[in-house]
């Protein structure tokens, strides 16, 4: 499988702090790699750093062969890069039309189709249509705000925690969204819940303190009781 | 009965002059968190270009336009030079905006003089319509009707069209903008260059119903324009549409009623706005 995202040995800075201390890890066309680690690991500013939001100080960040390390955000979401941040961004005052709508580059056949796929996927949207993105429940807004960043042309999501604060029925929904999308795009996962993390992912990488520890294919780190102790704090 | 009227649309036309330096105020703070001082500057402009186009041509058409014109010029430059390399911090946008302010004020002395010039309504629209025992000035009712026109055009391009959306959305939340791959830069110029445009259109508007302009004008609309803003919510369209007819409203009865309190009533209603809805009448939405 062709590589579609690489990040290699990138340094990230915020204000004097150094955040991200050397990452390297590839995602490779249709799969699902899971960014996992403790909390202040640096696996979302991992993601804000490949979107130019906390660019890298050091490093390379490839997309598609690419070199978009230097490239402002709008320009890196334009190559076909997708965000579902861990706030889910959702515009309070806007309906979720109007949500959908401000991510569309342009309203043609290819992303209407893409729209009535995602609100396939997540009916509830659909049903909500015309209702303020601020009035939406939390696990609503975990929809749109993926639905928003599919339309957007994107071949690559960046996913930053899906799961958090959602009741655990409304994560089964979200988890099955997720393995859906993966047919049409290739994703990069922020997953603190490793149950979630581990049914979803095929391959991982493991951050402590801003640094890469390993990376592997998914199958391999469930069986590794000794890693997951160590860095996850179970097993 | 008449004397409310004239007081009601006296006010009115105040408000919507306010309004239309507001406007571009509130979208300025509201989508790229600028302070903005140098505004006034810009409505002062305004009004200056509107004067000399229209000496120029006898056109009030081409005034109004040359006055436009003038406010998006300055506009690209003011936010190109001044505005763009203070981005993201309040305390050098207060001090260098101040100090444009004062450059733009100075700069309307050296090149109209220092001393005030007169402003001449277009014939068509001097003079007053007389309902019975009522007496209705028409310029002021024509201000009024322009207010709203822009207020109407400016809600149809925020609700209805691709830019009024990302505006919206960028006042919420920029950097998720830029994320779904809009250059926010781009549309903070955009946005900038509307702003200036009313605020010169307002003063354009200013200098028939004052009869006079002067280079200090700026400064003291600007001080309103502030409080709207405040009064209105920041960030929010129509709330500076309401808070400005209200500002004009209450200076112009407090003005016959209560003269001594004129100047006051506009600090006394952000004091009320701002101890019991310090978020300000409507929650800034875009």
């Amino acid at each position: 499988m062709n590589t579609m995202l690489k990040v290699d040995g990138v340094h990230t800075h915020i204000g004097q702090y150094h955040i991200l201390q050397g990452i390297s890890f590839e995602a490779k066309e249709g799969e699902v790699s899971v960014l996992l680690g403790r909390n202040g690991a640096g696996k979302t500013t991992t993601l804000k750093t490949i979107l130019g939001l906390t660019p890298a100080s050091k490093g390379i960040v490839t997309f598609k062969g690419q070199d978009i390390t230097k490239k402002p955000t709008h320009g890196i979401a334009n190559t076909g890069i997708g965000y579902v941040p861990e706030d889910q961004g959702i515009f309070g005052a806007l309906t979720v039309e109007e949500n959908m709508k401000v991510a569309m580059r342009k309203e043609d056949e290819v992303t209407l189709a893409k729209q009535d796929y995602v609100l396939n996927l997540f009916p509830d949207l659909k049903k909500f249509w015309k209702k303020d993105g601020g009035h939406l429940s939390g696990g609503q807004k975990q929809m749109l705000a993926m639905a928003r960043a599919f339309v957007g042309n994107s071949q690559l999501l960046l996913i930053d925690e899906p799961s958090k604060g959602l009741a655990p029925i409304v994560i089964e929904k979200v988890m099955e969204a997720i393995m859906d999308m993966k047919k049409h795009t290739t994703i990069v996962l922020v997953e603190q819940n490793f149950m979630m993390a581990s049914r979803i992912g095929d391959t991982y990488t493991l951050l402590d303190d801003g640094k890469t520890v390993q990376s592997g294919l998914m199958q391999e780190l469930i069986q590794d009781e000794q890693v997951k102790r160590k860095y996850l704090g179970i097993g | 009965m008449e004397l409310l009227l004239n007081l009601m649309i006296n006010g009115l036309a105040t408000g919507m002059l306010i309004f239309l330096l507001a406007a571009g105020l509130t979208l300025i703070f509201g989508l790229m968190d600028v302070l903005n001082f140098a505004h006034g500057g810009l409505f002062a402009w305004g009004a200056y270009s509107s004067v000399w186009f229209y000496a120029l041509t006898d056109s009030f058409v081409v005034a109004i336009l040359g006055a436009i014109v003038t406010g998006i010029i300055l506009g690209f430059i003011t936010e190109k030079l001044i505005i763009t390399p203070v981005y993201g911090n309040h305390i050098q946008q207060i001090l260098i905006t101040l100090g444009f302010m004062l450059v733009l004020t100075e700069l309307l002395k050296v090149v109209f003089g220092p001393n005030q010039i007169p402003a001449k309504t277009p014939p068509y629209l001097a003079g007053s319509w007389e309902i019975g025992d009522v007496i209705i000035i028409k310029y002021r009712v024509f201000i009024i009707v322009v207010g709203f026109l822009i207020f109407g055009i400016f809600q149809y391009i925020l609700k209805k069209t691709k830019i009024g959306l990302i505006v919206r959305a960028g006042v919420m939340n920029k950097e998720m903008v830029q994320t779904l791959g809009i250059n926010i830069k781009n549309v903070f110029l955009y946005v900038f260059i509307a702003g200036a445009a009313l605020a010169a259109l307002g003063g354009a508007l200013m200098a028939p119903y004052s009869g006079v302009i002067y280079a200090e004008m700026g400064m003291e609309f600007a001080i309103l324009g502030f409080i709207v803003v405040v009064i209105g919510g920041m960030g929010s369209f129509p709330g500076s549409l309401l808070a400005a007819i209200l500002v004009g409203l209450a200076g112009s009865f407090m003005a016959y009623y209560v003269p001594s309190l004129s100047l006051a009533v506009n600090m006394m209603l952000m004091a009320v706005v701002l101890i019991f809805r310090p978020q300000g009448l409507f929650k800034a939405k875009g």
